[in-house]
């Protein structure tokens, strides 16, 4: 019997770590957690390594039916997640026993959640990582019935009401931390002035590879020779769209960069559900 | 010739470097000279250099802190002075069937250049293309060489799906698609070999530097290369030179 299994998947439900790094000579995508700083504070919360494998939850969660004890750790955004009527806050380890089962509830901030397991999830190691992605993991979410297997530690943590007091202010704040991309120098006056003074709000078509929004950019530019891109990298198209990659993105790509976003701008993007609006503040060199 | 680049923070993951000059052979060689110099110098497996047409970017896991020390020893480097490193250059046959099977717009493009087939299918198979990088899927490279009589823009339309090794042409760039993809590109043909495979020890195909040259197969042989892919015995066709 697997250690887990899922008896509904929810939303979209992945199993990330920090990524691919070293691939991009293939055309490999990093992938990865969108919110790296979440996952890796639930997998430190659980003495793991903070690369290990664990489930990124997308706006609904799922429920999980464990068949074996072992702790768990949920960070990121604030679901209401009950294990046989008690509540499991987030940023703190919980001891769940073999037969019980975790269902996450209602989502009220942010919009990604991170589960970590004590030791990571099991999964095969493809090109240096467990992240699934379309054509180099075997899937690329996770579907009900599923079963997973967890590594394990050899210590179990006894459950205590000890929690690490964390200010997410900074991840579920609207204010993403660019600095100058690429091509910013191709833009002009006005449009970096619109960049930054205005509130974009993200388009439901918003997922792992980019965030994109309502409100466009008037743009003259018309594409580039393709060029390296990274996740964070912001493109211009020539339609006025305003494309931020995000880790599933592609190695390269023909828009002006204009911007690019920070890491911690990249977690605090991850966190914002479409329908929301952000602001763009340009970090001080 | 520019030799030197302009160097710039990509983010905080990122170095940039780029260069004023055009793209061709000739300046690949320098960027993959210029990349093999500073691997060299950072020697740091954890940082991987990656080319473009005319730049390179290093990218760093946020982990690693040595990023804005190693911006200060790129600015040191005199790249003007550097020699072309002796690059072992491949010259790789990649087998295509142009039947019209697979060459989904082979007609179309042929009525619309006003030359036949066969023509098309020679201007093709002619010359020596570059593989400048890997990038747009995993395993798809970015070849330059195409004549530029067969040059076409991308279908109004794009196809839902296209098929894996499909061969096609949009704008001034020819190119294989590793995996069955959506498509905007004229496909011309089909390649039976593997471009990308995440389990081989060798992930990728083709990689930055290649040459390549296209044969035309009929649709036997097609089935036949495939087979032997399939079985793992397909050698591949190269030959070896120091360029």
């Amino acid at each position: 019997m697997a250690d887990i299994e899922l008896i509904s998947p929810g939303f979209y439900t992945t199993i990330q770590d920090f990524g691919r790094l070293g691939t991009a000579k293939y055309g490999v995508p990093q992938a990865g957690a969108m919110d790296a700083f979440s996952a890796a504070k639930a997998n430190l919360l659980l003495n793991n390594s903070s690369n290990a494998a664990l489930l990124e939850i997308t706006f609904s969660g799922p429920k999980i039916r464990f068949n074996r004890t072992m702790n768990i750790c949920i960070c990121g955004a604030h679901f209401k997640v009950t294990c046989e009527g008690k509540t499991l806050e987030n940023d703190k380890s919980h001891l769940i026993h073999a037969g019980e089962q975790v269902n996450f509830g209602s989502l009220s901030t942010g919009f990604r959640a991170y589960l970590a397991f004590s030791g990571g999830i099991d999964a095969p190691v493809l090109l240096g990582s467990r992240s699934q992605y379309e054509g180099i993991t075997t899937h690329f979410r996770l579907k009900k019935g599923d079963n997973l297997n967890i590594i394990g530690s050899e210590k179990v943590l006894k459950e205590s009401s000890a929690r690490v007091q964390f200010n997410d202010k900074g991840i579920l704040d609207n204010k993403i931390e660019v600095m100058a991309g690429a091509e910013y120098h191709l833009l002009n006056a006005i449009q970096k002035e619109q960049l930054l003074n205005t509130e974009y709000t993200l388009l439901p078509s918003s997922n792992r590879m980019a965030i994109q929004f309502k409100e466009k950019v008037k743009n003259e530019l018309s594409g580039i020779t393709t060029a390296a891109t990274l996740p964070g990298t912001v493109q211009l198209t020539p339609q006025g769209r305003l494309v931020v990659l995000m880790r599933d993105c592609q190695v390269t790509g023909g828009y002006p960069r204009i911007l690019q976003l920070s890491e911690m701008g990249i977690n605090s993007i991850a966190q914002q559900a479409p329908g929301k609006s952000i602001f763009f503040e340009m970090l001080v060199k | 010739m520019a030799k030197n680049p302009i160097i710039s923070h990509y983010g905080d993951c990122g170095i940039l470097l780029q260069w004023d000059f055009d793209f061709n052979p000739e300046n690949l060689k320098f960027l993959l000279s210029a990349k093999a110099k500073i691997d060299r110098m950072l020697d740091n497996p954890e940082v991987e250099v990656i080319n473009t047409y005319t730049a390179l970017l290093l990218i760093y896991p946020i982990a690693v802190t040595t990023r804005l020390n190693d911006f200060k020893r790129l600015q040191e480097i005199d790249f003007s002075s550097l020699e072309n490193i002796s690059i072992a250059q491949r010259l790789i046959e990649i087998p295509v069937c142009y039947d019209l099977c697979f060459g989904l717009d082979l007609e179309f493009l042929a009525k619309e250049k006003e030359m036949s087939i066969e023509s098309l299918i020679s201007l093709h198979t002619a010359p020596v293309y570059t593989v400048y990088f890997i990038g747009f899927l995993p395993g798809f490279p970015y070849l330059g060489g195409l004549d530029a009589r067969l040059a076409f823009p991308r279908k109004k339309s794009p196809r839902n799906k296209i098929e894996k090794g499909a061969v096609g042409i949009a704008e001034n760039q020819t190119g294989i698609y590793p995996q069955a993809s959506p498509a905007g590109w004229q496909i011309i043909g089909n390649c039976p070999l593997t471009l990308f495979n995440p389990i081989a020890s060798t992930p990728c195909l083709l990689r930055a530097g290649d040459q390549i040259r296209f044969k035309s197969v009929d649709k036997e042989e097609h089935k036949a290369i495939k087979a032997e892919v399939d079985n793992g015995d397909y050698e591949l066709k190269t030959n070896s030179e120091n360029g």
